[in-house]
């Protein structure tokens, strides 16, 4: 009998699913209302701007695919590789409120000759690795139905 | 021109994949240099490394690993650590010393022997550390970044897989009689096709490796090199300018771009910026140029540096290659030396052996790859962490 294991993040603080859809968590210069991913806390990026106070923000859900490609060797650790080896898919995706690009990897089951750039996509939650104990939660990039 | 220094010899050890202690290869290319210039390591002021990071202490600092090695004579000593970019700020530190009046004659040097396989991060876990997070997130390799810029020129100008072979085929023709080069072999187009896929569009040898090398410069000032030899070739620009924010192209080993929310994007992408300083440093253009060295991380990535050093306008690099402009006897021969396709990556030496193959080319020395009647020429790299590496050479 499989036990149901416990979900948690891959990585703590960059992402919420509080009050339903997942988004991922960035920062706000409060001064000239720069957006951060990951967040920044120290200063802010901006070199006409000496903003120190950032608030946390949700960054929108969908964007549009800027590329991607596809992964058919298995990269060097850290990266957790699941046994076998399984492709993955990699996109960079424009966040059109923020105008930022972002990366993540699709989800599973989309095929890369699905995917064009200017593509919507919205941002899931899945599985990267998995130990005994728990699955690890990374968000990833999914193909929205048009 | 006040701020031109000359490029009074020019050394490189063979690239080459034999883990051996990189200041073997360094010492082998300052040699080289020094033979080339005529003048004995005692007569220098400056030595300037370029760092490596895989080789512990030594690596960190090169400069006085080299010197040592090379006997301390008492010259001064820096090194410079900027990724692949680490060579061009090691010619740029050498430079402002000689152009300030600080020095007369500067070496500068940059080896490295290298591990098997991709490039991985240090080994530890490092939680704020882009370059581990990116591999322990997503697994987002180097190749990652290379293949999303293929894809991407595929996607907005229809560049197609075999345009991105026939870039693999033309340095490998390139590079078939350069004695510094690791690979020698004339691959057909039909070849790199059937190479395995690595990271999609971008097959195995369209991926540039890792290798052991070595590459070193002499620099001096105009009235040194006039007291030492004739008509030296000279340094005209070195960028090694950073990126403006906001930037928005995705850039190794970041996860994430700047947001252009609440400041427009800037005229000029990072890249594309790079070589705009140099040109403006040495006060000429694009059209000016004869011949080129770029990075080609991958055969894909030498397409888009056409457009971004100004050879062509955004989505001609496609046009160009095919018309054989940028092959030996066209227009402007990009990477004649057979670049990096041929050469594999010794990240500190490779901004400094850019500048060896220039100098060959404008002294008429390149041999079977000769460039005739090259006048100028322009390199370009980038480096980690929004490091520019550009610089001109002339006549
Ligand atoms: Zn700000």
């Amino acid at each position: 009998m499989s036990q149901a294991k416990t979900r948690v993040p891959a990585i703590e603080g960059w992402w919420s699913a509080d009050g339903g859809a997942p988004h991922l968590l960035g920062s706000q210069c409060s001064d000239c209302k720069s957006y951060f991913f990951p967040k920044e806390s120290m200063y802010c990026r901006n070199p006409k701007c000496s903003g120190t106070k950032f608030d946390e923000v949700p960054l929108s859900r969908t964007g549009t695919i800027w590329s991607f490609t596809e992964h058919y060797y298995k990269p060097p650790e850290p990266y957790i590789a699941p046994d076998p080896f399984e492709p993955y898919t990699i996109a960079a995706v424009e966040l059109s409120e923020e105008k930022m690009v972002v990366l993540g990897q699709v989800a599973k089951g989309v095929d890369m000759s699905e995917l064009k750039a200017g593509m919507n996509v919205e941002l899931v939650l899945e599985t990267l690795y998995e130990d005994d104990d728990n699955e690890y939660l990374i968000w990833k990039w999914k193909p929205l139905a048009d | 021109m006040g701020n031109e220094v000359a490029v009074l010899g020019v050394g490189m050890h063979p690239w080459g994949k034999w883990g051996r202690n990189f200041v073997e290869y360094g010492i082998h290319a300052c040699q080289a240099a020094l033979k080339d210039a005529g003048i004995e390591w005692t007569d220098v002021d400056f030595c300037s490394g370029a760092e490596t990071v895989r080789n512990g202490y030594p690596g960190y600092v090169a400069g006085a690993t080299f010197a040592q090695a090379l006997g301390w004579s008492g010259a001064r000593v820096a090194t410079s650590y900027a990724a692949c970019a680490s060579g061009a700020t090691g010619m740029n530190a050498a430079r402002a010393q000689i152009l300030a009046g600080l020095c007369d004659v500067a070496l500068v040097v940059g080896a490295d022997t290298t591990p098997k396989g991709f490039l991985a991060p240090n080994s530890g876990e490092r939680w704020d550390d882009p370059d581990w997070l990116r591999f322990r997130l997503m697994g987002a390799t180097n190749p990652t970044y290379f293949a999303l810029y293929a894809r991407r020129r595929m996607e907005l100008y229809g560049s197609t897989e075999a345009d991105f072979a026939k870039v693999k085929v033309k340095n490998s023709r390139h590079g078939l009689t350069n004695e510094y080069a690791r690979y020698r072999k004339a691959f057909s187009e039909e070849e790199v096709l059937n190479s395995p896929m690595v990271a999609d569009p971008l097959r195995l040898f369209e991926i540039c490796a890792t290798s052991d090398g070595g590459a070193a410069v002499v620099l001096s000032s105009m009235e040194f090199a006039r007291k030492h030899t004739t008509n030296p070739v000279k340094i005209a620009a070195i960028s090694t300018v950073t990126p403006r924010y906001p930037s928005t192209v995705i850039e190794m080993p970041n996860m994430s771009t700047d947001s252009a929310y609440s400041v427009a994007v800037p005229d000029l992408p990072f890249r594309d910026s790079i070589a705009a300083a140099a040109y403006e440093e040495a006060g000429i253009g694009p059209e000016d140029m004869s011949l080129a060295e770029v990075y080609d991380l991958s055969a894909a990535l030498e397409l888009d540096w056409y457009e971004n050093i100004g050879l062509c306008k955004p989505g001609e690099a496609e046009r160009m290659l095919n018309d054989g402009e940028t092959t030996i006897g066209g227009r402007v021969p990009v990477n004649p030396s057979g670049g990096l396709a041929c050469f594999g990556e010794a990240v500190p030496a490779q901004a400094i052996a850019q500048v060896c193959e220039l100098t060959w080319h404008l002294r008429g020395q390149a041999g079977e790859r000769q460039v005739e009647g090259a006048t100028a020429g322009i390199t370009a790299n980038q480096g980690l962490f929004g490091h520019g590496s550009s610089v001109i050479v002339t006549k």
